[in-house]
């Protein structure tokens, strides 16, 4: 990547005449440019992409476009949207804004492994063990006053997602085992165990529903109030806030704290870290902790949100640990990078949900476009050389555009002498 | 003579080493022995084992063999608990469950998908790719199998289709991970979403709600004439897959093209110094090209024996996980297809068992589904310094 990169803006140097300015503000420069311009552009391309795919079942581009758009709710910023496709709107925006939510919390999960120098594919698992145990403790405990209850969920559901974040961290630091391949194990082991836990005849299952492997449902006590829409009507509950105040707690951790500062270090070279005095093991184990609790917190916004209750089958197809990476990786792992990559793959994945493509087709099959939808959007996003290419390709034509008559003669005045 | 070393007569002495191993061997018989067919009743001698291997896995410890050491003891440990479930069981239930022909039959048969898909990966990341995809490629070689099947009416052009489409998605992955230079792991994930809104819209588009037909073309069994009837062996072995013996005998063929021949060499080769392999011309990317794509046709076998050899229909989603299984067990496995092997037996039985414990107790089962792995997890974290994955594993191969 950063060899394209270096050509990209020796390239727009070149053009703009940028090469006299300091290495710092070039420095600053390229990252500012690869850091904002190469994620969004990605995501008008996944945006594009999921298009085409929807097209090719032989449906109007524009108006699949356009129903994209509306599905995603970001028509309701639009002033003169009015009426009732204005409330249609606001409840689009709310299912975006609650995809948004635990997926900005996934992502800074991945975002801090990342930036320890760690691959944390654990979200997933984090995010399930950290649902069992919100769904538990909001289900019990019928007596506590509302706030506390509220706080008790959410504070043992990070201690789930800490404990097994922290699995994989005490075996990288002990055993150098890969915490790649652990948290992919850890991922099934907590899927199995929520099975185990809410299937029929398990020990958190429902027992008022006696064929149907769920969860008891969260008390009333335990749901996180709403502000946005209607209570009933799955509306915006004030989880978003709770997920931003963790963004902004993510980049104060990672900027003006010992750990963020020994994290990054670590990320950048163990061995010198080491060299340094620094506990890389140690590092690791408390980055691999709090990357859990920001899974499992994750995971108790959904439950006390919206959700209430956990279905075995919900555990089994659930798939947002792995949108986490897909939200890291889009977001730069910087704090207000997650939020929007967050905010953009949550109106996505509305946009392009079943309930909002209008297409007159079996809506069975919308679903399975929608995965391969996202498919091509993780695809996307694994790789920034398509949108850096595209980039280069059309910065080389604007030059040429730009050159072009100046260059041509100055090319006769080489081949004459 | 070796710390920890014991004199066991004058002028011969026993290794650390191999009280390890023996510490192993009796932690395990502490579990074996409470099962059929053998059934002591009550925990006693289990806890007496036990007690001998976790002393023989600390001599171990004591002597210097510190991994082989701590294995007795988790495997007594594991042992223990072992009995204790046996204890708790009635002899009905332990017979029902331990009728160790029909375990290893079972055995085989959860193995086989595991297997090809292990092979498969062993292949990707031995030539420095990163295969998570490989979950996505058995599903696509799950559906397009019974689809071959069924519209070509065999299931030899079943397989066909299966590894066409299953090497298609390995060509995609390997456009990614060689020529976009992507992070392997996503985008290997991005091809599983991939795969299953693929094969879940054609199976709706083609089928609707009906579902694949019930009357495919499958893969035979092979009847073993001479111990088709041979009690245990006949139960076991005697009419076990084509496939199971094809991937079986996939497992020391690659084993020979991997380590014996010169196509095998540059394979490691571009997987561990793609810069060296690159300056004596090899083309790193076509290795990698071709190892992908042979990956993903593998990884397809799988699939497609998973519907059209052993259910003979396809369902949403019908792999569940396991292409990751298989990942887990190529790295349980150490990167080679012998281990890869063993690995995906252990993993089989796991699966054998918990299906023969959820017809005792279906909670119970669930628990056993997860032991792939937890035993993978305890694998990773014990065979530190013995196994490691190909240097370039998952790092794009840049040319200067």
């Amino acid at each position: 990547v950063s060899l394209l990169e270096e050509e990209l803006q020796a390239e727009a140097e070149e053009s703009t005449g940028a090469a006299a300015r300091s290495p710092a503000a070039l420095t600053a420069f390229r990252r500012g440019a690869s850091g904002v311009t190469v994620p969004i552009l990605t995501a008008v391309l996944a945006f594009i992409a999921g298009g085409l795919i929807v097209l090719a079942t032989g449906h109007n581009p524009l108006s699949t476009y356009q129903s994209i758009f509306n599905g995603t709710g970001l028509n309701w910023l639009f002033p003169w949207v009015g009426g009732a496709e204005r409330a249609t709107a606001a409840g689009n925006l709310q299912q975006t804004l609650i995809s948004a939510t635990p997926l900005i919390l996934v992502g800074l999960a991945v975002s801090f492994a990342f930036r320890a120098g760690l691959f944390n594919i654990g979200g997933q698992g984090q995010y399930t063990v950290g649902g069992i145990a919100a769904v538990w403790v909001g289900s019990s405990f019928a007596g506590l006053p509302p706030v506390l209850h509220i706080v008790f969920a959410i504070v043992a559901a990070a201690a789930a997602g800490a404990a097994w974040g922290g699995i994989a961290g005490v075996l990288k630091a002990t055993t150098g085992a890969n915490e790649v391949i652990s948290t992919i194990m850890l991922n099934w082991v907590a899927i199995w165990l929520g099975v185990y836990c809410f299937q029929l005849g398990g020990p958190l299952h429902n027992p008022h529903m006696p064929s149907t492997p769920v969860s008891n449902n969260v008390v009333g006590g335990a749901k996180l109030p709403v502000f946005w829409g209607s209570a009933s009507l799955q509306g915006l509950s004030i989880g978003i806030f709770i997920s931003l105040a963790l963004a902004v707690a993510y980049a104060l951790l990672i900027q003006r704290t010992r750990l963020g500062y020994e994290s990054r270090t670590v990320g950048f070279n163990p061995e010198a870290a080491r060299y340094a005095g620094m506990n890389v093991g140690r590092t690791w184990i408390r980055v691999m902790l709090i990357c859990g609790a920001f899974g499992g917190v994750a995971a108790s916004l959904d439950i006390l949100g919206w959700e209430f209750n956990l279905f075995t089958n919900v555990i089994e197809t659930s798939q947002i640990g792995f949108y986490g990476i897909a939200v890291a990786l889009l977001g730069r792992n910087t704090a207000s990078g997650n939020v929007a990559a967050g905010i953009l793959f949550g109106a996505l994945l509305t946009g392009t949900s079943n309930r909002n493509i209008n297409l007159s087709i079996d809506p069975t099959l919308v679903q399975y476009l929608t995965f391969m939808i996202e498919g091509i959007i993780i695809l996307l996003v694994s790789t920034d050389l398509i949108t850096l290419r595209l980039l280069k390709g059309g910065r080389r034509i604007g030059v040429a555009l730009r050159r072009g008559p100046r260059e041509a003669p100055r090319a006769d005045q080489g081949g004459a002498a | 003579v070796s710390v920890g070393a014991i004199a066991v007569a004058p002028g011969r002495t026993v290794s650390a080493k191999q009280i390890g191993v023996a510490g192993i061997v009796v932690g395990a018989i502490a579990w074996v022995i409470t099962v059929p067919p053998i059934e002591v009743r009550g925990m006693t001698p289990s806890i007496v084992l036990a007690v001998v291997a976790v002393l023989a896995g600390a001599w171990s410890i004591v002597g210097g063999e510190r991994k082989l050491g701590s294995e007795a003891i988790v495997v007594a440990l594991f042992a223990v608990a072992g009995a204790a479930a046996s204890a708790n069981s009635s002899t009905v239930t332990l017979e029902s469950v331990f009728t160790w022909s029909a375990l290893v039959a079972a055995t085989l048969r959860y193995a086989t998908p595991l297997l090809f898909a292990a092979l498969g990966g062993l292949i990707s990341e031995r030539s420095g790719v990163i295969n998570v995809g490989l979950e996505g490629q058995m599903l696509m070689g799950c559906f397009w199998g019974v689809y071959g099947a069924d519209v070509l009416h065999s299931w030899v052009w079943g397989m066909l289709v299966a590894v066409i489409a299953g090497g298609l998605l390995g060509l995609l992955h390997a456009f990614f991970s060689v020529n976009l230079r992507a992070n392997q792991i996503v985008s290997g994930f991005g091809i599983n979403f991939l795969a299953l809104g693929i094969t879940g819209y054609f199976l709706e588009y083609h089928y609707g709600p009906n579902g694949t037909p019930l009357n495919i073309s499958m893969v035979p069994n092979v009847k073993l004439p001479l111990i088709q009837h041979v009690g245990f062996f006949g139960t076991a072995f005697g009419s076990a897959n084509l496939m199971t013996w094809i991937g079986i005998a996939l497992v020391p063929a690659l084993t020979f093209f991997l380590f014996r021949t010169r196509g095998g060499l540059r394979l490691r080769s571009v997987g561990e110094k793609p810069r060296a392999a690159d300056t004596v011309g090899l083309s790193v990317a076509r290795i990698r090209y071709a190892a992908v794509i042979a990956s993903g046709m593998l990884a397809a076998l799988g699939g497609a024996y998973l519907s059209v050899g052993f259910v003979g229909s396809f369902s949403n989603d019908m792999t569940n996980g396991r292409g990751f299984i298989g990942l887990a067990a190529m790295i349980f496995g150490k990167w080679k297809p012998w281990g890869a092997l063993w690995a995906c037996l252990l993993f089989g039985l796991g699966s054998a068992l918990s299906d023969r414990v959820s017809g005792v107790n279906q909670t119970l089962g669930t628990l056993f589904e997860a032991l792939p792995y937890v035993l993978t997890l305890v694998a990773v974290a014990g065979l530190v310094g013995r196994s490691r994955s190909p240097a370039a594993d998952g790092i794009p191969y840049i040319r200067e």
